[in-house]
């Protein structure tokens, strides 16, 4: 397992900021966006992101928006919902479109890490499913299996 | 406000003032209708029934007056006509002759005379000593030798006495004389003056020039409307003439007929007052009634819309505190926007602190940190600032469930099932405070609430109780019961207690009396708004030292299907 890919959106610049350098400190390949829109361009350019760490309240296209467009664009990647407020509402609501978790801010960073961690392998996991179903595929079709 | 205040009383004392006078009216005018028209009826009715007696009396007497004279005049013809003049002008005979009928008729006569074409009297019988008296020149003595009789007119004559006189004529030989007899003025004034009726009630004769014939009772001038109008008419119908003076009460009733061929008049007169006393009293009563009637009704009435405004006033001060309530629960609502709000605002910004001091560490744990002294001090510092993150992170979580955002979906819940599983997170900690806890659980209806919400609540009590005790260990009562269509859920121990000062603001947010970072203040303020919601009620009991006890009582709604069902029963 490599390390996970994961992209920070939040519109709270120093709050990316920050975490962008530490969680670049513990090993994990990451980038940023600062609202909805631009999470999903950068998700065009970056395909091999997996997990998004998506902040449920901002301005603009909104947590649970971008959350049901991500899905939509790209449903194997994993997004763990980030929020000042949480509200078991919007957690259900996140987890309808969803969603891999759910934490409050602020968190713990090694919390943070493990759920990271857990929804990149999650995510792994179903991409080599599929990847198996496909060769398994391509097998039977050129009669190997 | 006080404005207000004293508007409404005065709007009050008004409302008042004219509900009882429109009461009054109401009640009133017909009385007073019905009174009137009964009254009318009465009063014609019974002013026709007075005048008829009226008449009836002096008609009555008008015979009886006349008949006296007639009777009287016929005495005398009788003398003169069976006697000759030569017998009547002896003294003797003539004074037997006035004896016999001074017997007959008492003291009518007074005295008997015969007088002779000369107007001579040439005898006398009586007690004046009239003798030989000349009334030739009288005018009684004119009139009576022109006619066969003649009743004289009221007057003193020679005796100084008032008097009238029977005379009669006879011609005897060619030669004109008269019998006379003088008829006592105060026999015959008894006849007019026993016409009494009432008070105010006499009669009285006038002659044609307007002379008294008999003694008034007080002394009218008969020169004056209406006897003079009387006087004038010269009637000589049967029926009395009538008339009325004045004022209805103040004025009075005449009634007057001629007699003695038209030569006098008797009138009656009496106060109408008087005469309708009957009348007068029926009004009086009548006005009584209607004054108790009206005075009654008028107290009814006000003490009636006293007690009617008192009754407002009391509902006006029970929607006073109902309001004051509602807007103590709309305190706590927008108390909960409020923390709503703080809580999302609060958030980031302390997130975004932890992440820093998140960061310093992690620069920290690569640095070579041997040359700062004061390492530790930094690590603590740090972890310090992580602490007090989390704890602002709890914080806002309390916030957010007094703003009731949690699950808030609307279940059907077995609470005791609840307080079960409550009881069991809580034995734990109860064990290390020495706590026993005892569970007194009736047989509930199925509610429905929001789970998380009456958790919260009864978690809450739990853990203010175990607080409580914390110290000196004792005994955590939770009990539920049914009572009126309310569950009462209580939960009591046996700790501390609650000072009474203290035992009006425990529902307040943000009151607490833990040390500080212990106690948030909000936990009961939440409970007191979720049973709010819910349409119940949450109460205390606390004895310091004692212990304290919270109720808890949730109304519950019967079953649907269950009311259907009796329903069909009842029905069938």
């Amino acid at each position: 397992m490599g390390t996970p890919f994961v992209m920070l959106v939040d519109d709270e610049v120093a709050f990316v900021e920050t975490m962008v350098k530490r969680l670049s400190k513990r090993n994990l390949n990451i980038i940023s966006a600062y609202n909805g829109t631009e999470a999903l361009v950068a998700l065009e350019k970056n395909q091999n992101i997996d997990v998004v760490l998506l902040d449920v309240k901002m301005p603009g296209m909104d947590g649970i928006e971008t959350l049901g467009e991500i899905k939509k664009e790209h449903p194997l990647i994993e997004v763990i919902m980030l929020t000042a407020h949480a509200t078991v509402e919007s957690a259900i609501e996140g987890m309808k479109k969803g969603a891999y978790d759910y934490l409050m801010k602020p968190c713990d960073i090694d919390q943070l890490i493990t759920k990271v961690e857990e929804a990149a392998d999650k995510k792994q996991k179903h991409e080599e499913k599929i990847r198996e179903a496909r060769v398994r595929e391509a097998l039977s079709e050129h009669g190997l299996g | 406000m006080t404005d207000n205040k004293e508007n409404d009383k005065k709007y009050l004392s008004l409302f008042i003032k004219s509900r009882s006078l429109s009461v009054l009216l109401t009640s009133i005018t017909p009385l007073i209708l019905v009174s009137v028209i009964i009254l009318y009826q009465f009063y014609s009715s019974y002013s026709e029934k007075v005048n008829d007696h009226l008449e009836t009396l002096v008609v009555k007497h008008k015979h009886i007056i006349d008949s006296f004279l007639e009777e009287k005049l016929g005495n005398i013809r009788f003398l003169a006509e069976n006697f000759s003049l030569e017998e009547l002008s002896d003294d003797s005979f003539l004074r037997n002759q006035l004896t016999l009928l001074q017997q007959d008729y008492d003291s009518v006569f007074v005295d008997l005379g015969v007088i002779n074409s000369k107007g001579i009297q040439v005898a006398y019988a009586g007690p004046f000593k009239l003798g030989e008296a000349n009334y030739s020149e009288y005018e009684w003595y004119k009139k009576a030798i022109v006619n066969q009789y003649f009743i004289s007119d009221v007057f003193l004559g020679l005796r100084g006495l008032p008097h009238f006189i029977v005379a009669v004529k006879e011609t005897q030989n060619d030669d004109q004389w008269i019998i006379r007899a003088t008829i006592d003025f105060m026999a015959f004034n008894d006849l007019v003056e026993n016409i009494r009726i009432g008070e105010t009630g006499f009669a009285f004769i006038l002659n044609k020039k307007g002379e008294f014939q008999t003694s008034p009772l007080y002394n009218p001038d008969p020169m004056q409307s209406p006897y003079y109008d009387f006087l004038k008419s010269e009637s000589l119908s049967d029926t009395p003439m009538m008339e009325k003076t004045g004022s209805f009460w103040g004025g009075n009733i005449y009634v007057s007929t001629f007699l003695k061929q038209g030569e006098w008049l008797l009138v009656y007169q009496q106060k109408a007052s008087d005469a309708f006393s009957d009348l007068l009293g029926a009004l009086k009563i009548t006005f009584v009634i209607i004054l108790l009637g009206s005075l009654a009704t008028l107290i009814m009435a006000f003490i009636r819309f006293k007690n009617m405004t008192i009754n407002v006033e009391k509902a006006e001060i029970e929607k006073q505190m109902m309001n004051e309530q509602i807007i103590e629960t709309g305190k706590l609502a927008s108390v909960g926007e409020l923390a709503a709000g703080i809580a999302h605002e609060i958030n980031n910004p302390v997130a975004i602190m932890v992440e820093e001091a998140g960061w310093i560490e992690d620069l920290l744990d690569d640095s070579d940190t041997s040359s700062l002294e004061n390492m530790d001090e930094f690590r603590r510092a740090l972890n310090q600032i992580r602490t007090q993150g989390h704890r602002c992170k709890e914080i806002t979580q309390k916030l957010l469930s007094f703003a009731r955002r949690t699950d808030s979906r609307i279940q059907e819940v077995q609470l005791n099932e609840l307080i079960e599983e409550i009881v069991a997170i809580s034995a734990q900690r109860a064990k290390f405070s020495n706590v026993s806890l005892n569970v007194d659980l009736k047989d509930l209806p199925p509610v429905k609430v929001s789970m998380t919400e009456i958790q919260q609540v009864i978690l809450n009590l739990v853990n203010n109780s175990l607080d409580a005790m914390e110290k000196k260990g004792g005994t955590l009562n939770i009990s539920s019961k049914v009572v009126n269509g309310e569950i009462v859920i209580e939960v009591t121990d046996n700790g501390l207690g609650i000072p009474k000062a203290n035992l009006s603001r425990i529902f307040d947010p943000f009151f607490t009396t833990k040390r500080v970072g212990k106690g948030t203040g909000l936990g009961l303020s939440i409970c007191y708004g979720i049973i709010k919601n819910l349409g119940g009620e949450i109460t205390v009991k606390s004895a310091v030292d004692m212990g304290t006890s919270f109720y808890v009582k949730i109304p519950y709604k019967k079953d649907k299907g269950k009311n259907s069902e009796e329903k069909a029963i009842l029905d069938n």
